[in-house]
Protein backbone atom coordinates (compact mmCIF):
# COMPACT_ATOMS: atom_id res chain seq x y z
CA UNK A 1 0.00 0.00 0.00
CA UNK A 2 1.15 3.22 -0.77
CA UNK A 3 0.22 6.35 1.28
CA UNK A 4 0.90 10.07 0.06
CA UNK A 5 -0.05 12.16 3.15
CA UNK A 6 -0.36 15.98 2.62
CA UNK A 7 -0.68 19.56 4.51
CA UNK A 8 1.28 22.41 5.98
CA UNK A 9 4.66 22.22 7.73
CA UNK A 10 3.45 22.12 10.98
CA UNK A 11 0.51 19.84 11.20
CA UNK A 12 2.58 16.28 11.86
CA UNK A 13 2.38 15.01 8.28
CA UNK A 14 6.21 13.51 9.06
CA UNK A 15 5.34 12.01 12.19
CA UNK A 16 2.10 10.53 11.26
CA UNK A 17 3.89 8.91 8.28
CA UNK A 18 6.61 7.86 10.84
CA UNK A 19 3.88 5.85 12.55
CA UNK A 20 2.56 4.57 10.09
CA UNK A 21 5.91 3.12 8.82
CA UNK A 22 6.59 2.26 12.04
CA UNK A 23 3.50 0.11 12.57
CA UNK A 24 4.02 -1.69 9.29
CA UNK A 25 7.29 -2.40 10.60
CA UNK A 26 6.11 -4.24 13.56
CA UNK A 27 3.61 -6.38 11.29
CA UNK A 28 6.58 -7.42 9.34
CA UNK A 29 5.99 -5.38 6.30
CA UNK A 30 8.80 -3.87 3.83
CA UNK A 31 8.48 -0.51 4.56
CA UNK A 32 9.55 3.09 3.42
CA UNK A 33 9.03 6.63 4.39
CA UNK A 34 10.35 9.80 2.43
CA UNK A 35 9.80 13.29 3.12
CA UNK A 36 9.52 16.52 0.96
CA UNK A 37 12.26 18.40 1.58
CA UNK A 38 13.60 21.80 0.59
CA UNK A 39 11.66 25.38 -0.13
CA UNK A 40 8.74 23.49 -0.71
CA UNK A 41 7.94 22.61 2.60
CA UNK A 42 7.62 26.35 3.45
CA UNK A 43 4.17 27.50 3.47
CA UNK A 44 2.62 25.11 0.65
CA UNK A 45 2.78 21.63 0.44
CA UNK A 46 4.48 19.26 3.25
CA UNK A 47 4.56 15.70 1.83
CA UNK A 48 5.87 12.28 3.18
CA UNK A 49 5.55 9.01 1.07
CA UNK A 50 4.68 5.96 3.23
CA UNK A 51 5.42 2.57 1.48
CA UNK A 52 3.99 -0.86 3.28
CA UNK A 53 4.94 -3.97 1.08
CA UNK A 54 5.16 -7.68 1.52
CA UNK A 55 7.91 -7.45 -1.08
CA UNK A 56 11.19 -5.56 -1.66
CA UNK A 57 10.67 -1.70 -2.32
CA UNK A 58 11.22 -0.06 -5.19
CA UNK A 59 10.51 3.89 -5.29
CA UNK A 60 10.30 5.09 -2.33
CA UNK A 61 8.57 8.29 -3.67
CA UNK A 62 4.50 8.01 -4.14
CA UNK A 63 3.52 8.79 -7.41
CA UNK A 64 0.28 6.98 -7.61
CA UNK A 65 -0.96 6.75 -3.77
CA UNK A 66 -3.57 3.89 -2.81
CA UNK A 67 -4.10 6.08 0.18
CA UNK A 68 -3.97 10.46 -0.26
CA UNK A 69 -4.75 12.17 3.05
CA UNK A 70 -4.77 15.84 2.50
CA UNK A 71 -5.04 18.22 5.25
CA UNK A 72 -4.70 21.64 3.53
CA UNK A 73 -6.56 23.04 -0.04
CA UNK A 74 -3.46 23.17 -2.15
CA UNK A 75 -2.47 19.46 -1.09
CA UNK A 76 -5.81 18.29 -2.26
CA UNK A 77 -5.68 20.40 -5.57
CA UNK A 78 -2.26 19.32 -6.26
CA UNK A 79 -2.93 15.20 -5.51
CA UNK A 80 -6.32 14.58 -6.09
CA UNK A 81 -5.70 13.66 -9.62
CA UNK A 82 -2.56 11.08 -9.00
CA UNK A 83 -4.66 8.74 -6.90
CA UNK A 84 -5.30 5.24 -8.21
CA UNK A 85 -8.40 4.31 -9.12
CA UNK A 86 -10.42 2.77 -6.59
CA UNK A 87 -7.83 4.50 -4.15
CA UNK A 88 -9.03 6.46 -1.09
CA UNK A 89 -8.59 9.80 -0.19
CA UNK A 90 -9.45 10.90 3.35
CA UNK A 91 -9.76 15.31 3.42
CA UNK A 92 -10.00 17.24 7.27
CA UNK A 93 -12.93 18.77 6.32
CA UNK A 94 -12.42 21.22 8.97
CA UNK A 95 -9.77 22.96 6.81
CA UNK A 96 -10.88 21.88 3.26
CA UNK A 97 -14.44 23.07 2.05
CA UNK A 98 -13.68 21.77 -1.58
CA UNK A 99 -15.37 18.47 -2.60
CA UNK A 100 -13.08 15.59 -3.87
CA UNK A 101 -14.73 15.97 -7.83
CA UNK A 102 -13.39 12.20 -9.14
CA UNK A 103 -16.29 9.57 -8.66
CA UNK A 104 -13.52 6.77 -9.42
CA UNK A 105 -12.15 6.52 -5.73
CA UNK A 106 -13.93 6.20 -1.77
CA UNK A 107 -13.15 9.65 -0.52
CA UNK A 108 -13.78 10.48 3.24
CA UNK A 109 -14.69 13.82 4.97
CA UNK A 110 -13.46 13.88 8.54
CA UNK A 111 -13.65 17.01 10.50
CA UNK A 112 -9.90 15.79 12.91
CA UNK A 113 -8.48 19.47 13.28
CA UNK A 114 -12.49 20.18 15.06
CA UNK A 115 -12.58 16.93 16.59
CA UNK A 116 -9.24 17.52 17.80
CA UNK A 117 -9.57 21.12 18.93
CA UNK A 118 -13.03 19.47 20.75
CA UNK A 119 -11.16 16.84 22.41
CA UNK A 120 -8.79 19.52 24.48
CA UNK A 121 -6.11 18.78 22.15
CA UNK A 122 -5.26 21.29 19.17
CA UNK A 123 -3.16 20.29 16.70
CA UNK A 124 -3.39 16.51 16.80
CA UNK A 125 -5.76 16.51 13.69
CA UNK A 126 -3.17 14.19 11.93
CA UNK A 127 -4.09 11.31 14.85
CA UNK A 128 -7.32 11.72 14.00
CA UNK A 129 -6.90 11.21 10.58
CA UNK A 130 -4.52 8.07 11.27
CA UNK A 131 -7.13 6.26 13.32
CA UNK A 132 -9.81 7.16 10.58
CA UNK A 133 -7.03 6.13 7.71
CA UNK A 134 -6.29 2.55 10.50
CA UNK A 135 -10.11 1.78 9.82
CA UNK A 136 -10.83 2.08 6.70
CA UNK A 137 -7.15 0.27 5.39
CA UNK A 138 -6.50 -2.13 8.19
CA UNK A 139 -3.07 -1.85 7.24
CA UNK A 140 -2.00 -3.20 10.54
CA UNK A 141 -3.72 -4.72 13.76
CA UNK A 142 -4.13 -2.36 16.78
CA UNK A 143 -2.19 -3.14 18.98
CA UNK A 144 0.80 -2.42 16.28
CA UNK A 145 -0.43 0.47 15.42
CA UNK A 146 0.20 1.72 19.13
CA UNK A 147 3.58 -0.51 19.07
CA UNK A 148 4.40 1.94 16.24
CA UNK A 149 3.04 5.29 17.88
CA UNK A 150 4.95 4.38 21.01
CA UNK A 151 7.94 3.65 18.78
CA UNK A 152 7.74 7.68 17.24
CA UNK A 153 6.97 9.65 20.12
CA UNK A 154 10.53 10.75 21.45
CA UNK A 155 11.16 9.98 24.77
CA UNK A 156 11.23 13.62 25.76
CA UNK A 157 7.52 13.68 24.97
CA UNK A 158 5.88 10.80 26.35
CA UNK A 159 3.77 12.32 28.47
CA UNK A 160 1.79 13.37 25.26
CA UNK A 161 1.25 9.65 24.18
CA UNK A 162 -2.68 9.01 25.79
CA UNK A 163 -3.45 12.04 24.13
CA UNK A 164 -2.19 10.81 20.90
CA UNK A 165 -4.20 7.44 21.61
CA UNK A 166 -7.61 9.25 22.26
CA UNK A 167 -7.35 11.40 19.37
CA UNK A 168 -6.77 8.09 17.25
CA UNK A 169 -9.44 6.30 19.39
CA UNK A 170 -11.60 9.71 18.24
CA UNK A 171 -10.53 8.86 14.50
CA UNK A 172 -12.01 5.39 14.49
CA UNK A 173 -15.16 6.28 15.82
CA UNK A 174 -16.47 8.86 13.90
CA UNK B 1 19.96 -10.18 16.13
CA UNK B 2 19.69 -6.51 16.67
CA UNK B 3 16.68 -4.78 16.74
CA UNK B 4 15.75 -3.09 13.43
CA UNK B 5 15.07 0.16 13.79
CA UNK B 6 13.69 3.00 11.42
CA UNK B 7 16.67 5.53 10.48
CA UNK B 8 17.24 7.71 8.06
CA UNK B 9 19.58 7.49 5.70
CA UNK B 10 21.75 10.32 6.37
CA UNK B 11 21.34 9.09 10.04
CA UNK B 12 22.74 6.01 9.58
CA UNK B 13 25.45 7.16 7.83
CA UNK B 14 26.55 8.88 10.80
CA UNK B 15 25.26 6.02 12.86
CA UNK B 16 27.36 3.58 11.16
CA UNK B 17 30.56 5.17 11.15
CA UNK B 18 30.54 5.92 14.77
CA UNK B 19 30.09 1.75 14.63
CA UNK B 20 32.86 1.30 12.59
CA UNK B 21 34.85 3.25 15.08
CA UNK B 22 35.02 6.71 13.31
CA UNK B 23 35.81 9.22 16.14
CA UNK B 24 36.47 12.79 13.68
CA UNK B 25 34.14 14.34 11.75
CA UNK B 26 34.57 17.46 10.09
CA UNK B 27 32.39 19.05 7.62
CA UNK B 28 30.02 21.83 6.41
CA UNK B 29 26.27 21.72 6.35
CA UNK B 30 24.56 21.45 3.31
CA UNK B 31 21.55 20.18 1.99
CA UNK B 32 20.33 17.44 1.54
CA UNK B 33 23.18 15.58 3.63
CA UNK B 34 22.82 17.87 6.69
CA UNK B 35 21.77 15.53 8.98
CA UNK B 36 24.95 13.55 9.20
CA UNK B 37 26.43 16.46 10.47
CA UNK B 38 23.42 17.41 12.84
CA UNK B 39 23.86 14.16 14.10
CA UNK B 40 27.65 13.60 14.20
CA UNK B 41 27.33 16.92 16.29
CA UNK B 42 24.81 15.72 19.08
CA UNK B 43 27.03 12.39 19.01
CA UNK B 44 30.40 12.80 19.03
CA UNK B 45 30.48 14.97 22.18
CA UNK B 46 29.00 12.49 23.97
CA UNK B 47 31.64 9.53 22.83
CA UNK B 48 34.80 11.46 23.08
CA UNK B 49 35.05 12.23 19.61
CA UNK B 50 35.60 15.19 17.36
CA UNK B 51 32.84 17.24 15.58
CA UNK B 52 34.03 19.95 14.11
CA UNK B 53 32.14 22.21 11.49
CA UNK B 54 34.77 24.18 9.40
CA UNK B 55 34.51 27.40 8.16
CA UNK B 56 34.15 25.80 4.32
CA UNK B 57 33.74 22.49 2.82
CA UNK B 58 37.68 23.47 1.82
CA UNK B 59 38.97 23.92 5.62
CA UNK B 60 37.17 20.90 6.28
CA UNK B 61 38.59 18.57 3.68
CA UNK B 62 41.94 19.77 4.82
CA UNK B 63 41.38 18.39 8.59
CA UNK B 64 39.97 15.56 7.15
CA UNK B 65 43.73 15.18 5.74
CA UNK B 66 45.20 15.99 9.08
CA UNK B 67 43.12 13.87 10.77
CA UNK B 68 43.87 11.12 8.56
CA UNK B 69 47.72 11.47 8.50
CA UNK B 70 47.53 11.41 12.30
CA UNK B 71 46.41 7.36 11.68
CA UNK B 72 42.85 8.27 13.03
CA UNK B 73 39.10 7.16 11.39
CA UNK B 74 37.94 9.84 9.98
CA UNK B 75 35.42 11.06 7.61
CA UNK B 76 33.45 14.43 6.10
CA UNK B 77 30.18 14.16 4.28
CA UNK B 78 28.82 16.98 2.02
CA UNK B 79 26.48 17.25 -0.95
CA UNK B 80 27.34 17.92 -4.66
CA UNK B 81 28.58 21.74 -4.72
CA UNK B 82 30.38 20.53 -1.98
CA UNK B 83 32.73 17.68 -3.57
CA UNK B 84 33.03 20.22 -6.18
CA UNK B 85 35.46 22.41 -3.40
CA UNK B 86 36.80 19.79 -1.77
CA UNK B 87 38.27 18.52 -4.89
CA UNK B 88 41.65 20.01 -4.33
CA UNK B 89 41.89 18.43 -1.11
CA UNK B 90 40.77 15.16 -1.86
CA UNK B 91 43.69 14.87 -4.68
CA UNK B 92 46.16 16.03 -1.61
CA UNK B 93 44.56 12.97 0.59
CA UNK B 94 44.72 10.91 -2.50
CA UNK B 95 48.62 11.93 -3.12
CA UNK B 96 49.18 11.55 0.20
CA UNK B 97 47.99 8.21 0.55
CA UNK B 98 45.78 8.93 3.53
CA UNK B 99 42.88 6.58 4.50
CA UNK B 100 39.68 8.89 4.46
CA UNK B 101 35.87 8.51 4.35
CA UNK B 102 33.91 11.09 1.95
CA UNK B 103 30.49 10.62 1.75
CA UNK B 104 28.49 12.60 -1.49
CA UNK B 105 25.01 13.22 -0.81
CA UNK B 106 24.15 14.41 -4.69
CA UNK B 107 22.14 16.72 -5.37
CA UNK B 108 20.99 18.45 -8.93
CA UNK B 109 23.66 20.03 -10.67
CA UNK B 110 25.61 21.36 -12.31
CA UNK B 111 26.53 24.90 -10.22
CA UNK B 112 24.01 25.15 -7.18
CA UNK B 113 21.89 23.21 -9.28
CA UNK B 114 18.79 22.05 -7.19
CA UNK B 115 18.33 20.04 -3.76
CA UNK B 116 16.79 17.18 -4.93
CA UNK B 117 18.20 13.81 -5.86
CA UNK B 118 20.69 13.14 -8.54
CA UNK B 119 22.87 10.75 -9.58
CA UNK B 120 24.97 13.46 -12.00
CA UNK B 121 28.32 13.27 -10.37
CA UNK B 122 28.98 10.07 -11.00
CA UNK B 123 31.65 11.13 -13.41
CA UNK B 124 33.10 13.13 -10.88
CA UNK B 125 33.13 10.39 -8.57
CA UNK B 126 34.86 7.91 -10.68
CA UNK B 127 37.00 9.78 -13.18
CA UNK B 128 38.02 12.85 -11.98
CA UNK B 129 37.60 13.97 -8.19
CA UNK B 130 40.44 16.11 -8.15
CA UNK B 131 43.71 16.86 -10.05
CA UNK B 132 46.33 14.14 -11.09
CA UNK B 133 46.46 10.17 -11.38
CA UNK B 134 44.53 8.95 -8.93
CA UNK B 135 41.28 6.73 -7.87
CA UNK B 136 38.80 6.22 -4.71
CA UNK B 137 36.98 3.50 -4.11
CA UNK B 138 33.51 4.84 -5.11
CA UNK B 139 30.64 2.76 -3.31
CA UNK B 140 27.08 3.22 -4.40
CA UNK B 141 24.46 1.69 -2.25
CA UNK B 142 20.66 1.26 -3.10
CA UNK B 143 19.11 0.77 0.66
CA UNK B 144 19.39 2.00 4.10
CA UNK B 145 20.58 -1.25 5.33
CA UNK B 146 23.40 -1.43 2.88
CA UNK B 147 24.61 2.14 3.31
CA UNK B 148 25.20 0.86 6.68
CA UNK B 149 26.86 -2.31 5.68
CA UNK B 150 29.13 -0.27 3.52
CA UNK B 151 30.57 2.05 5.64
CA UNK B 152 32.43 -0.29 7.43
CA UNK B 153 33.81 -2.55 4.32
CA UNK B 154 34.48 1.88 3.12
CA UNK B 155 36.86 2.36 6.34
CA UNK B 156 38.22 -1.25 6.35
CA UNK B 157 39.43 -1.06 2.61
CA UNK B 158 40.42 2.46 3.14
CA UNK B 159 42.99 1.70 6.24
CA UNK B 160 43.98 -1.61 4.02
CA UNK B 161 45.16 0.51 0.67
CA UNK B 162 45.87 3.49 2.20
CA UNK B 163 43.42 5.20 -0.20
CA UNK B 164 40.38 7.90 -0.14
CA UNK B 165 37.05 5.65 -0.19
CA UNK B 166 33.46 7.43 -1.39
CA UNK B 167 30.24 6.58 -0.34
CA UNK B 168 28.00 7.98 -3.20
CA UNK B 169 24.52 8.37 -1.75
CA UNK B 170 22.27 11.23 -2.92
CA UNK B 171 19.18 13.03 -1.92
CA UNK B 172 16.68 10.25 -2.40
CA UNK B 173 18.40 7.74 -0.07
CA UNK B 174 20.01 10.17 2.54
CA UNK B 175 16.45 11.77 3.28
CA UNK B 176 14.17 8.64 3.58
CA UNK B 177 13.65 6.00 6.68
CA UNK B 178 13.84 2.19 6.16
CA UNK B 179 14.48 -0.47 8.86
CA UNK B 180 17.89 -1.02 9.20
CA UNK B 181 20.22 -3.34 12.23
CA UNK B 182 22.67 -1.56 12.92
CA UNK B 183 25.92 -3.06 13.34
CA UNK B 184 27.68 -3.71 16.76
CA UNK B 185 30.30 -1.07 17.78
CA UNK B 186 33.54 -2.11 16.48
CA UNK B 187 37.53 -1.17 17.10
CA UNK B 188 39.15 -0.54 13.81
CA UNK B 189 42.70 -2.64 14.46
CA UNK B 190 46.04 -0.24 14.67
CA UNK B 191 48.22 -1.27 12.61
CA UNK B 192 48.81 2.40 10.79
CA UNK B 193 52.74 2.36 11.55
CA UNK B 194 53.31 5.04 8.69
CA UNK B 195 51.22 7.39 10.39
CA UNK B 196 52.22 10.71 12.08
CA UNK B 197 51.44 10.21 15.24
CA UNK B 198 54.20 10.14 17.44
CA UNK B 199 57.61 8.80 16.83
CA UNK B 200 58.69 8.93 20.53
CA UNK B 201 62.50 9.24 19.61
CA UNK B 202 61.82 5.47 18.43
CA UNK B 203 61.87 5.54 14.82
CA UNK B 204 62.15 8.04 12.34
CA UNK B 205 59.90 10.39 11.91
CA UNK B 206 57.01 9.44 9.43
CA UNK B 207 56.25 11.73 6.13
CA UNK B 208 52.83 12.18 4.74
CA UNK B 209 53.39 13.98 1.60
CA UNK B 210 52.04 15.06 -1.81
CA UNK B 211 54.78 17.05 -3.35
CA UNK B 212 57.03 15.30 -5.12
CA UNK B 213 59.34 17.99 -7.06
CA UNK B 214 61.54 14.74 -8.56
CA UNK B 215 59.48 13.49 -12.02
CA UNK B 216 61.22 9.86 -11.54
CA UNK B 217 59.85 9.97 -7.71
CA UNK B 218 56.59 11.06 -8.66
CA UNK B 219 56.46 8.56 -11.64
CA UNK B 220 57.45 6.17 -9.40
CA UNK B 221 55.18 6.83 -6.17
CA UNK B 222 52.22 6.95 -9.13
CA UNK B 223 52.67 3.62 -10.66
CA UNK B 224 53.11 1.90 -7.06
CA UNK B 225 49.78 3.52 -6.31
CA UNK B 226 48.43 2.09 -9.55
CA UNK B 227 49.75 -1.17 -8.96
CA UNK B 228 47.14 -0.83 -5.81
CA UNK B 229 44.61 0.03 -8.11
CA UNK B 230 44.90 -2.79 -10.11
CA UNK B 231 44.98 -5.42 -7.36
CA UNK B 232 41.74 -3.38 -6.14
CA UNK B 233 40.02 -3.80 -9.67
CA UNK B 234 40.58 -7.40 -9.29
CA UNK B 235 39.41 -7.95 -6.05
CA UNK B 236 36.75 -5.42 -5.19
CA UNK B 237 34.29 -5.26 -7.90
CA UNK B 238 30.94 -5.83 -6.36
CA UNK B 239 27.21 -5.83 -7.87
CA UNK B 240 24.22 -7.72 -7.59
CA UNK B 241 22.46 -9.56 -10.36
CA UNK B 242 19.13 -9.69 -10.36
CA UNK B 243 16.97 -11.94 -13.03
CA UNK B 244 20.05 -11.74 -15.31
CA UNK B 245 21.14 -14.80 -15.94
CA UNK B 246 18.50 -15.24 -18.57
CA UNK B 247 17.76 -11.52 -19.21
CA UNK B 248 17.34 -10.88 -23.01
CA UNK B 249 17.58 -7.12 -21.84
CA UNK B 250 19.76 -6.65 -19.62
CA UNK B 251 19.59 -2.92 -17.16
CA UNK B 252 22.15 -1.34 -15.37
CA UNK B 253 21.66 0.89 -12.45
CA UNK B 254 22.77 1.83 -9.33
CA UNK B 255 22.17 3.78 -6.12
CA UNK B 256 18.54 5.24 -6.17
CA UNK B 257 18.02 4.61 -10.02
CA UNK B 258 18.36 0.84 -9.47
CA UNK B 259 15.14 0.34 -7.34
CA UNK B 260 13.05 1.89 -9.49
CA UNK B 261 14.73 0.00 -12.18
CA UNK B 262 14.22 -3.43 -10.22
CA UNK B 263 10.89 -2.44 -9.96
CA UNK B 264 10.78 -1.86 -13.73
CA UNK B 265 12.40 -5.80 -14.23
CA UNK B 266 9.60 -7.06 -12.14
CA UNK B 267 6.55 -5.04 -14.18
CA UNK B 268 8.66 -6.44 -17.44
CA UNK B 269 9.00 -10.44 -16.22
CA UNK B 270 5.10 -9.84 -15.09
CA UNK B 271 4.39 -9.26 -19.46
CA UNK B 272 6.68 -12.18 -20.49
CA UNK B 273 9.79 -9.61 -21.51
CA UNK B 274 12.74 -11.27 -20.39
CA UNK B 275 14.46 -8.37 -18.29
CA UNK B 276 16.98 -8.30 -15.91
CA UNK B 277 19.52 -5.92 -13.50
CA UNK B 278 23.24 -5.25 -12.99
CA UNK B 279 23.65 -3.52 -10.06
CA UNK B 280 27.21 -2.07 -9.59
CA UNK B 281 27.76 -1.79 -5.86
CA UNK B 282 31.24 -0.47 -6.67
CA UNK B 283 31.23 2.17 -9.18
CA UNK B 284 34.89 2.40 -8.68
CA UNK B 285 36.12 -0.09 -9.26
CA UNK B 286 33.48 -0.80 -12.25
CA UNK B 287 32.15 -4.10 -12.03
CA UNK B 288 32.98 -5.49 -15.40
CA UNK B 289 33.44 -9.15 -14.79
CA UNK B 290 29.14 -8.68 -13.41
CA UNK B 291 28.42 -7.04 -17.23
CA UNK B 292 30.45 -9.33 -19.32
CA UNK B 293 29.14 -11.79 -18.13
CA UNK B 294 25.83 -11.49 -19.40
CA UNK B 295 27.37 -9.90 -22.53
CA UNK B 296 26.75 -12.78 -24.69
CA UNK B 297 23.16 -13.67 -23.88
CA UNK B 298 22.16 -10.34 -23.95
CA UNK B 299 20.40 -8.77 -26.83
CA UNK B 300 21.16 -5.05 -25.72
CA UNK B 301 22.07 -3.28 -22.17
CA UNK B 302 19.98 -0.41 -20.99
CA UNK B 303 21.54 2.04 -18.56
CA UNK B 304 18.96 3.98 -16.35
CA UNK B 305 20.78 6.79 -14.61
CA UNK B 306 19.41 10.07 -12.58
CA UNK B 307 21.47 11.82 -14.62
CA UNK B 308 22.23 12.48 -18.52
CA UNK B 309 23.83 8.98 -19.30
CA UNK B 310 27.32 9.41 -17.14
CA UNK B 311 27.47 5.87 -16.79
CA UNK B 312 27.29 4.59 -20.30
CA UNK B 313 30.69 4.53 -21.68
CA UNK B 314 31.56 2.64 -18.76
CA UNK B 315 28.65 -0.13 -19.32
CA UNK B 316 30.22 -0.27 -23.01
CA UNK B 317 33.48 -0.19 -22.08
CA UNK B 318 33.18 -3.33 -19.70
CA UNK B 319 31.21 -5.28 -22.61
CA UNK B 320 33.59 -4.05 -25.15
CA UNK B 321 30.82 -2.66 -27.28
CA UNK B 322 29.81 -6.13 -27.73
CA UNK B 323 26.21 -5.33 -27.80
CA UNK B 324 24.06 -2.07 -28.05
CA UNK B 325 23.73 0.24 -24.62
CA UNK B 326 21.04 2.29 -24.43
CA UNK B 327 20.42 4.80 -21.89
CA UNK B 328 17.01 6.39 -20.26
CA UNK B 329 17.29 8.90 -17.34
CA UNK B 330 15.66 11.60 -15.37
CA UNK B 331 18.00 14.86 -14.76
CA UNK B 332 17.62 17.76 -12.50
CA UNK B 333 15.97 16.01 -9.29
CA UNK B 334 13.99 14.13 -11.28
CA UNK B 335 12.87 10.87 -10.10
CA UNK B 336 12.27 8.06 -13.13
CA UNK B 337 8.97 6.37 -12.44
CA UNK B 338 9.19 2.25 -13.12
CA UNK B 339 6.71 2.92 -15.96
CA UNK B 340 9.00 5.01 -17.43
CA UNK B 341 11.63 2.91 -17.51
CA UNK B 342 9.36 -0.09 -18.36
CA UNK B 343 7.66 1.52 -21.13
CA UNK B 344 11.94 1.62 -22.58
CA UNK B 345 12.28 -2.11 -22.07
CA UNK B 346 8.99 -2.36 -23.99
CA UNK B 347 10.42 -0.36 -26.99
CA UNK B 348 13.60 -2.34 -26.77
CA UNK B 349 11.92 -5.52 -26.48
CA UNK B 350 10.13 -4.93 -29.52
CA UNK B 351 13.33 -4.56 -31.33
CA UNK B 352 13.87 -0.80 -31.51
CA UNK B 353 17.09 -0.20 -30.35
Amino acid sequence: MNILLAGFGGQGILFTGKVIAYAGLMEGAEVSWLPSYGPEMRGGTANCSVCLSDNKIGSPLVTNPDVLVAMNLPSLEKFEKDVVPGGIIIVDSSIIEKKVSRTDVTTIYIPASEIAENAGIKGAANMVILGKLFKETSFCTAENLDKGLQKTIPARKMELLDKNRLCIRLGIEN
Amino acid sequence: MAEKVLMKGNEAIAEAAIAAGCRHFFGYPITPQTEVAAYMSKRMPKIGGVYLQGESEVASINMVLGAGAAGVRVMTSTSSPGISLMAEGISYIAGSEVPCLIVNVERGGPGLGGIQPSQSDYFQAVKATGHGDFHMLVFAPSTVQETVDLISDAFDLGDKFRIPTMILSDGLLGQMMEPVVLPEPKDPVDNKDWAAKGHQDKRKHNVINSLYIDPAELERKNRDRFEKYRIIQENEQRAEEYLADDAEIVLVAFGASSRIAHSAVDMARKKGIKAGLVRPITLWPFPEKFLNKHAAHAKVFLSVEMNMGQMVDDVRLAIRDSKPVRFFGRTGGIVPTPAEVLQQIEKLNGGEF
